[in-house]
């Protein structure tokens, strides 16, 4: 790790004007699970850290008529062991306790959740988020890319989006606040990954100068929802696919729906068409597997990862049936 | 070849006045003592490093008071600074829970947390687990289990085990799965930390 | 002439009981010091420049900003200008510096510049058309001879015909002779043509041999089979990276911490590089975190370490490897993977092996697993081809070549038995008898397998179609030396009545603190607890390194002889006392006394007392012929059994439960054998489904140096394991042998047959990942 300033403001305002306009400068210290990792790694040589860990209001769960509120600094633990949560959004919990483990369950933020970077090898080992060799021809293309994206990859982009709980939150409907110099903007969770077309851009849309502070989850009611994640290993352990699934049902209709992929793209993959394929129908083991197949209709495999797109069915097609027959 | 910890930060280029021309964010304001400070939303701001700070942990109940750069992990800070050596480093990129401490009875992995931030928080090692020089229970069964083999995970792995334990006394199969999932073994020692778990599910810990 | 065979069943009071390991309180509770935690007084920390590049020329360097850092102690170029590098995250130019930040903060400084040069980093499949025969490396012989026991005429053929590719000085060939290397082999290679290998030649044919006469056995088998099987290169991994810290208390003395499998080995390894004699090194080592058979060098870091100490005015040096340079370049175990065909009888007698087989162990190629495995197929054709590549040395890991072996070889026989519609179980014992000496331990430890997995209950024939989550069981054997290394073993006894013993020895976690001390307590008739144990120090008798197994045979030996001796001084000592012989005398529960006669008796203080002044310090020595008989042994068998489900949807595979049965001689501490056999089952189910050393062609990097996607199986993906040890008549006179290799040999091959039960089809290379085992089922449904 190379040298920084560490600073650790009391109030929002004061977090945003020690940040830096410019990505490179500076980075936000919250959990810092994966933060302090890439700066081992050098792959984020940041001069200055900006440790968000004692702003007032953003930790902690609420719950009102609006829905969920959790601040950007809550726990991964302590979000998946709050009773609102396990109680209105018990799959939201599922996700949460399943991620990492438990060490860094008492460690990572959700808002750090959010704002991990991908976990692509040439990207951790120093080749850039758009990796690219001498020549300029891609190196994920040309290399070993059996963890790589299936979906969203015609573009230089080829990691996949790492948290394994944002699917979920994005199928829910969150959205998300952040907080920066000109005060606070809010958007849809899923417009706040982006895929980056040049090297120095983010996959997220968060300015140098912006903080996550607050998650916000509409209520649930009537929602039947799932999680389900394709893992080599049983615990701990970056999965291959997740799927998560909200159905609203007319009687044994489903009226509408929301399913996210993850691990299959640089961003979370909501899929239209796998919502559309299901919506009017009951839900069968064949519907579920048809919109399996209609989210993966647009997916393209790099040299070493096709066996993702069938992975990415089956976890569409399992989070499905496990929604129907489970609760919210 | 000086000591001047000052020299070696000017000259290995990340002098603080360069770093402020570069981010163009508040000015410095010299104090008489204690750290630099920036202006931040019209609020001072103390401003560590990047050379070592006084800093001061709270370790087993102990109080110290040692200097390390912001840089400088609670693992790396309690091995090389303090000796407290239970605590193993292996991954140092919070994968392997060979360095698992408690921080407010929580585990977590004391390479992935900065010293600097561990203040304040009463920080449990392996080292503490032992009273009047007998294994605590938990340590016991390791022993009988034979749940050790070169040894170099099991710190990390009885801490993790003890808190796992006093928050699930009699553990379920799922509850095993979530609940200890975060410790990496390479000798093959799993079959008998089962066994500890278990022996502890019977007993109720 | 003192009796040291081993005790008789009824006679023993520890040896070969459930006693718990003594050094696992340290363990538990942190006190345990490796040399990771070792902190010597005003100690340095260094830290290395490692080349980026896989295959490249260092061009320059240029340490000049290091050096005039505040707080760097030492700048210290290891490979210079000129210097052509192998492999990626090798050692350029090493710093030493007050503390870790500060060397880290110099080691940036360094500008070095490569020429970079072209690498290899695969080891897939060579091409097809290589140039037959090419020079053959001064290993390859050795290999070709000693392991794979190819005749010495046939080696002197070879040798002929395509030469050598080393010069053979006279010192290399009285090395060979004392070896045991014919004499005709041995002027074979004075007088072969020299052929220096080929510019940028990745391809070495190590092997080709022929028994028997294949193509005729192969015309007249009734069944064929043919197959392709293979086990990529997997890491060490060990959890204690490799390194040590290194201090000069005066100008010819060094004074070393290190993490090794071998205490007594590394001084005269480090005296020729440091131009030292090996007296003026002592080398110290409480416990070790792990080695697995990477860790019997200083290593060139450790070198490094020792110079980098010296000019830093003789301070201590601490130089531990980063967990990603510890997987990158501190250990690796050679692929191999194999195209084989069987020829056999209707009624599953099998007659012809042929293979082709391929691997790398990096930069050196590596030779040929022992081909076929176990098995010994009247009439066989096989060739091996070594790639010489960039991707870092391999070194031993457990079991040297035959886990691979075993995958190619149990996986074939496996193929085989289904093509035969016989029950794996069935062709296997039917086809003992051409195991060797082995083949009724094989067949007792079948059977005793086969009950404890309810194999006649869950083994099926392979499903032509499969949908949903599947069962299967597989099988596989193995075998091993493990006969002890060389040791010398000090027991002192003092008149207070304590008792000491050292030896240069270490415990890799194995249990060999445990082991001595139940065989000294067992023969001198007092508690464990009662003898001060010393290991670890180059100040204690040497003993070998811990490796192939050797250790239990060497260091129980030695320790026994050691303790008869001073056992029967003692009781020379006190007989006239208790007015006996000292033949009549007998040492029991911290008393002395006359056989038969508990009231003409001394506690084990009284008797000490009667030494006088002096301590008794008694060597024990193994091997030791002058003090038969032989205490150690060597050859073991062991079969295993695995159960698996495997989900067809996504060709993820878990192991549902895992059966081995071990015979390893007489065993000293069933709880620490025991284990052995888990972790080592553990270890298995890990490379079999996880493990995988991944390296990327256009960078030459290794992709996955860390601990997430270098997977290790967790606490989680351990099912339920049973062991079961043969022990008793037939076993345990045939003495004591090691346990550290066998148990990890057979699991990457009962799993794959396991799982090739459950889908019927073989998923080729380990490890079984869900790609692999989806392509092999679509594979399937599409032929």
């Amino acid at each position: 790790m190379r040298p920084f300033d560490y600073v650790t403001p009391k109030t929002q305002q004061q977090a945003v004007s020690l940040l830096s306009t410019n990505w490179g400068q500076t980075e936000v210290l919250a959990g810092g699970t994966d933060l302090l990792s890439l700066m081992k790694d050098d792959v984020l040589a940041p001069k200055r850290l900006v440790n968000i860990k004692q702003l007032p209001n953003l930790r902690g769960v609420t719950y009102g008529r609006q829905g969920l509120r959790i601040g950007a600094l809550t726990l991964l633990a302590e979000a998946a062991d709050d009773a609102n949560v396990r109680k209105n959004y018990p799959v939201l919990a599922e996700a949460v306790d399943e991620a990492a483990s438990p060490q860094i369950r008492n460690m990572a933020t959700l808002g750090g959740n959010l704002c991990q970077r991908p976990r692509c090898w040439y990207f951790r080992n120093g080749f850039g988020l758009l990796p690219k060799d001498e020549t300029g021809k891609d190196l994920v293309d040309q290399g070993d890319n059996r963890y790589h994206a299936i979906l969203g990859n015609d573009g230089p982009a080829k990691f996949v989006s790492p948290s394994t709980i944002v699917p979920m939150l994005i199928a829910y409907g969150a959205t998300i606040t952040i907080t920066g110099p000109k005060g606070n903007r809010e958007l849809p969770l899923e417009k706040f990954f982006v895929i980056p077309k040049n090297e120095g851009e983010r996959e997220h849309d968060l300015r140098a100068n912006e903080i996550v502070t607050v998650i916000s989850v509409p209520p649930a009611e009537g929602l039947k929802a799932a999680h389900y994640e394709v893992r080599q290993k049983a615990a701990f352990d970056w999965p291959l696919a997740v799927a998560a699934v909200a159905l609203k049902m007319n009687g044994s209709n489903v009226s509408s729906a929301r399913v996210v992929m993850g691990q299959v793209a640089p961003v979370p993959w909501p899929s239209p068409e796998a919502e559309a394929a299901l919506v009017g129908k009951s839900v069968t083991e064949n519907a579920a597997r048809a919109a399996g197949q209609a989210a993966l209709k647009n997916a393209r495999s790099l040299s070493h990862n096709a066996y993702k797109i069938q992975l990415a069915r089956v976890a569409v097609k399992r989070a499905i049936l496990k929604a129907a027959g489970g609760a919210a | 070849m000086s000591d001047d910890p000052k020299q070696a930060e000017e000259r290995a280029g990340v002098s603080r006045r360069e770093f402020l021309k570069i981010s163009g964010i508040g000015v410095t304001v010299p104090l008489v003592v204690g750290p630099e400070v920036v202006l931040a939303a019209g609020e001072e701001v103390p401003v560590y490093g990047p050379g070592k700070v006084p800093i001061e942990l709270t370790v087993n109940g102990k109080q110290y008071k040692l200097q390390v750069e912001p840089r400088v992990t609670l693992l790396d800070a309690l091995r090389d600074d303090l000796d407290i050596t239970g605590a193993k480093r292996v991954c140092d990129r919070a994968e392997c829970g060979a360095c698992t401490v408690l921080m407010d009875d929580k585990p977590i992995y004391a390479c992935a947390l900065l010293a600097i931030e561990a203040q304040g928080k009463p920080i449990t090692t392996v080292e503490s687990l032992m009273q009047g020089g007998n294994l605590h229970p938990i340590q016991q069964a390791f022993v009988e289990q034979d749940a050790s083999q070169c040894g170099f995970c099991t710190p990390g792995f009885v801490v993790a085990c003890k808190a796992f334990l006093d928050q699930h006394p009699h553990p379920s199969p799922e509850d095993i799965r979530r609940g200890l999932s975060g410790n990496l073994c390479r000798c093959g020692t799993y079959k008998g930390i089962r066994e500890v778990l278990a022996q502890a599910a019977q007993k109720g810990a | 002439m003192p009796d040291y065979k081993w005790p008789e069943a009824d006679q023993r009071t520890l040896i070969g009981k459930r006693i718990t390991r003594v050094d696992s309180p340290f363990k538990v509770s942190g006190r345990a010091k490796y040399t990771y935690d070792t902190k010597r007084p005003d100690m340095l920390f260094g830290k290395m420049v490692r080349s980026p590049y896989a295959h490249c020329k260092v061009v320059s360097i240029d340490t000049s900003a290091a050096e005039k850092m505040p707080g760097v102690k030492a700048v210290h170029i290891v490979q210079g200008a000129g210097s052509e590098i192998f492999w990626a995250g090798d050692e350029i130019v090493a710093v030493a510096a007050v503390d870790e930040p500060t060397a880290e903060n110099a080691a940036r400084t360094v500008q070095v510049r490569y020429e970079k040069l072209p690498h290899l980093v695969s080891d897939a499949e060579p091409p097809g058309n290589l140039p037959e025969g090419g020079p053959l490396g001064e290993r390859e012989i050795r290999d070709m001879y000693f392991t794979q026991q190819v005749p010495a005429a046939e080696v002197v053929a070879q040798i002929q015909k395509n030469g050598i590719d080393f010069k053979p000085n006279e010192e290399l060939l009285t090395q060979a002779k004392q070896v045991g290397m014919p004499d005709a082999v041995v002027d074979a290679i004075r007088n072969a043509k020299i052929i220096p290998p080929g510019e940028g030649s990745y391809y070495e044919r190590a092997a080709a041999q022929t028994q028997g006469d294949p193509d005729k056995a192969f015309s007249e088998a009734e069944v064929t089979s043919e197959g392709l099987y293979g086990v990529p290169v997997i890491t060490h991994c060990c959890l204690e990276s490799h390194g040590s810290i290194a201090e000069w208390p005066d100008n010819d003395h060094l004074f070393v911490h290190i993490s090794t499998q071998n205490v007594s080995g590394i001084p005269g390894q480090m005296a020729e590089p440091l131009k030292m004699p090996a007296t003026n090194i002592r080398v110290h080592q409480d416990h070790i975190g792990g080695g697995f058979g990477s860790k019997f060098s200083p290593d060139r870091w450790g070198i490094v370490t020792a110079e980098i100490s010296k000019k830093a005015g003789g301070k201590p040096v601490r130089i531990m490897l980063e967990r990603d340079t510890e997987l990158e370049v501190a250990g690796a175990r050679p692929s191999a993977y194999g195209r084989v065909k069987l020829g056999a009888k209707k009624d599953g007698t099998l007659t012809a092996w042929q293979s082709q087989s391929w691997g790398t162990a990096g930069p050196g190629g590596g030779g040929m697993p022992p081909l076929p495995y176990v098995f010994k197929v009247p009439n066989q054709r096989k060739e091996h081809i070594a790639i010489r590549n960039n991707i870092g040395p391999a070194r031993a890991w457990r079991a040297p070549n035959h886990p691979q072996a075993c995958v190619i070889t149990v996986c074939a026989l496996d193929d085989m038995a289904a093509k035969l519609n016989l029950d794996p179980l069935e062709f296997f014992l039917k086809n003992l008898a051409i195991t060797g000496p082995r083949g009724d331990n094989y067949r007792e430890e079948f059977g005793i397998a086969a009950d404890l997995m309810a194999w006649k209950q869950k083994w099926h024939p392979r499903p032509a179609k499969v949908s949903g989550v599947v069962q299967g069981v597989g099988l596989s054997l193995h075998t091993w030396g493990g006969r002890g290394h060389k040791s010398d073993c000090d027991l002192t006894i003092y008149p207070d009545g304590s008792v000491d013993i050292k030896l240069g020895s270490q415990d890799l976690g194995t249990g060999t603190r445990t082991a001595i001390l139940v065989v000294a307590a067992d023969t001198l008739g007092i508690p464990m607890d009662a003898i001060n144990l010393q290991i670890g120090d180059t100040l204690y008798p040497p003993s070998g390194g811990s490796g192939g197994s050797t250790t239990i045979g060497g260091v129980s030996s030695s320790t026994r002889r050691a303790a008869v001796d001073a056992r029967d001084a003692l009781f020379a000592k006190v007989a006239p006392v208790l007015d006996a012989q000292p033949a009549d005398l007998e040492s029991a529960n911290g008393t002395l006394r006359v056989k038969g006669n508990a009231g003409r008796s001394l506690s084990w203080k009284e008797a000490c007392a009667k030494l006088g002044a002096m301590p008794l310090t008694i060597r024990g020595k193994n091997p030791d012929p002058t003090k038969p008989p032989d205490l150690t042994n060597s050859g073991v068998g062991g079969v295993q059994m695995a159960e698996v489900e495997v989900d067809t949807e996504t060709g993820i595979v878990r192991v549902k439960k895992m059966v081995a049965v071990q015979d390893c001689g007489l065993i000293i501490d069933l709880k620490t054998a025991e284990s052995q056999c888990y972790g080592a089952m553990i270890m298995g189910i890990s490379y079999s489904l996880y493990e995988e050393k991944i390296m990327d062609q256009t960078t030459g990097r290794m992709l996955n140096a860390d601990m997430q996607f270098y997977r290790l199986a967790g606490l989680n993906d351990i099912p339920e394991l049973v062991v079961h040890m043969m022990t008793g008549k037939g076993y345990d006179e045939r003495g004591v042998i090691g346990l550290g290799e066998p148990p990890v040999i057979s699991p990457g091959a009962a799993i794959s047959n396991a799982v090739a039960n459950a889908i019927g089809v073989r998923v080729p290379f380990l490890p079984l990942t869900p790609g692999r085992v989806l392509n092999a089922l679509e594979q399937k449904a599409g032929a």
